[in-house]
């Protein structure tokens, strides 16, 4: 069982010391997610100016993996726009679903490659999405919000 | 004539394990599995697996129904096993223990009827339903439900700071427009075993009906439902060795007989017409189709298993290897037990935080050497609420626990803590 490649040294920085951790306004959307089978949480607001993801804030409790995965997007998208970051979440999304088989690029996902031996344990994969997943919700719904205004 | 002694020191735990084939296993790594996860699925000796491997192999045919040779063999099975398990935990009639696919259906079936009463017994407005703050969710949310239906309020008894149901407001709490009292025996995260005495002779007291949820009770102690007082008791079978997709609720005859249908179909009824049917006298009433034939079969299976080691044996055991890793425990710098830290009415779980390291990651170094303990809330969020923690590391322990294997998670939390420098 590969646990060191699990639990990266980049890994466990992250978990220590978060980035961008705490709720901040401004914000158009807020949402809690919630892994069930866990019970690892987390409360994200998202902030957008323009087409820009200016701020992601949150609130999370939770495992090294869900804590880690957490700052590390926080560190990725904040500054992109929203087509970038959604791009960002999907080659997260796709080094996470390879079961090992995917060679990250570094470039794009600096610290989050630091993840791709969690994608070889299945139970851990809801972890590292579990902020990735409510950042996209949270997006979406403040992406709409602007539409309809 | 030999006088058969339940002391702890005839109890050969080696000689048991060589019943479970499956704790011979060794894991990644070749390590030797240290299964200290019980509480959540107990494993299954080999006289079980036998059971109902042979049933499907030469018995099988469905019950009641069947009028050939195998069918009377099936059915014969099916009933035996009802009366293995009626008097494995002391029923005074057979036709009070109804299966179910598992506790959680047991609890969902005695909630939903009651919630379908009329007359006397009928759920409303002004009616109350208690249970405990340390329910798991099976025992919380059914009578959720129930409240929604008919508009009943939930009640709740507290817990002290040392895990123990706080009994202070027993009498405000269960009062005259209390319907039911439902309350875990033994709780599957704290480990704590509730006084049921005082709290059953209050609810009778004020009329109220008492449901037990013995599921983490019944594989651990020695039971009797004659003189237990409770009105409904639901257990499972895979805790106590036994399959899975098996449960039971027991229950008072007369009132079974009172009670309305739960799902409806074949074998629940005495007759049918196009208009209306009438329903078959308890248990039949509360087994709608074809039912779980090779679990309980494999049930049956079990309990002989059980009563062959002798129900105070096996207590004691519990008891013994619960005291000793209580001890060892609380030897690890930075453990926190959330429960009650002494062998005193306690049962074998014990649900405990490591600071600085996520009872998440605690189970996954924890595994990486073969150890497997639960990790999260034990589908019982509301007492984690109440200990202020998020979720927990659980380790549990059963017939076949050895201390070595206590040794080993203190060894692994040890390794744990090394790992993330804590
Ligand atoms: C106290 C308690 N009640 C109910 C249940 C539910 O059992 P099952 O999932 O077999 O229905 C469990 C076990 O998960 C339990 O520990």
């Amino acid at each position: 069982m590969d646990l060191d490649g699990l639990y990266q040294e980049i890994i466990l920085d992250h978990y220590r010391n978060p980035h961008g951790k705490g709720l901040r306004e401004p914000f158009e959307a807020e949402v809690h997610h919630v892994n069930p089978t866990c019970g690892d949480e987390i409360t994200l607001r998202v902030h957008l100016v323009g087409d820009t993801v200016a701020d992601v804030s949150y609130d999370a409790e939770g495992c090294s993996i869900s804590q880690a995965s957490a700052s590390v997007l926080n560190d990725l998208l904040i500054g992109k726009s929203v087509g970038a970051a959604m791009g960002l979440l999907a080659d997260f999304q796709a080094l996470m679903q390879g079961r090992g088989t995917i060679e990250p690029d570094e470039e794009t996902l600096e610290d989050g490659v630091a993840f791709a031996g969690v994608a070889k344990f299945p139970a851990r994969i809801k972890c590292a999405l579990l902020s990735w997943m409510a950042w996209k919700d949270a997006t979406s719904q403040a992406v709409t919000l602007k539409e309809d205004a | 004539m030999t006088v058969s002694t339940e002391s702890a020191s005839a109890y050969d735990v080696a000689k048991i394990r060589e019943d479970f084939p499956v704790l011979a296993r060794r894991l990644d790594g070749d390590k030797p599995l240290v299964y200290l996860d019980s509480a959540n699925t107990s494993h299954k000796p080999q006289v079980v697996i036998d059971a109902v491997a042979d049933h499907y192999a030469m018995h099988n045919a469905n019950v009641a129904r069947a009028m050939h040779q195998l069918g009377a063999e099936a059915t014969a099975a099916f009933e035996g096993a009802r009366d293995k398990v009626a008097r494995f935990v002391g029923a005074p009639s057979r036709d009070e223990v109804v299966f179910t696919k598992n506790a959680t259906e047991a609890l969902n079936l005695v909630a939903h009827v009651l919630g379908s009463v009329r007359g006397s017994r009928q759920i409303g407005a002004s009616s109350e339903i208690v249970i405990t703050e340390m329910e798991h969710h099976s025992n919380i949310v059914p009578w959720q439900l129930l409240c929604e239906r008919t508009g009943a309020r939930l009640r709740w008894f507290g817990i002290t700071d040392d895990g123990r149901l706080d009994l202070g407001a027993l009498d405000e709490l269960v009062n005259e427009h209390t319907s039911v009292v439902s309350l875990t025996w033994v709780s599957n995260a704290l480990g704590t075993v509730n006084p049921l005495a005082p709290i059953i002779e209050r609810a009778h007291e004020v009329g109220a009906l008492v449901v037990v949820d013995a599921s983490q009770a019944v594989p651990q102690l020695p039971v009797d439902l004659g003189s237990l007082g409770a009105d409904f008791v639901a257990f499972t079978g895979h805790k106590m060795v036994g399959p899975t997709g098996i449960g039971v609720l027991w229950g008072r005859y007369d009132l079974l007989a009172e009670l309305p249908p739960f799902l409806g179909g074949g074998e629940m009824i005495a007759t049918v017409s196009m208009e209306r049917s009438t329903y078959a006298a308890p248990p039949s009433r509360f087994e709608a189709g074809t039912p779980q034939i090779a679990q309980a079969v494999g049930l049956g299976a079990a309990v002989d298993y059980l009563e062959s080691m002798g129900m105070k044996a096996v207590a004691e055991h519990e008891r013994a290897i619960t005291a000793y890793a209580l001890e060892r425990l609380q030897e690890v710098g930075g453990l926190r037990i959330v429960g009650p830290t002494e062998a005193v009415d306690r049962g074998g779980a014990i649900s405990f935080e490591l600071a600085g390291v996520h009872p998440h990651d605690i189970s996954q170094l924890l595994d990486s050497q073969g150890i497997a303990v639960r990790a999260g809330h034990h589908c019982a969020k509301p007492v984690h609420a109440r200990f202020g923690v998020q979720s927990t590391a659980r380790a549990s322990f059963y017939l076949y626990t050895t201390t070595a294997e206590v040794d080993a998670l203190v060894e692994g939390l040890e390794h744990t803590k090394r790992f993330f420098k804590v």
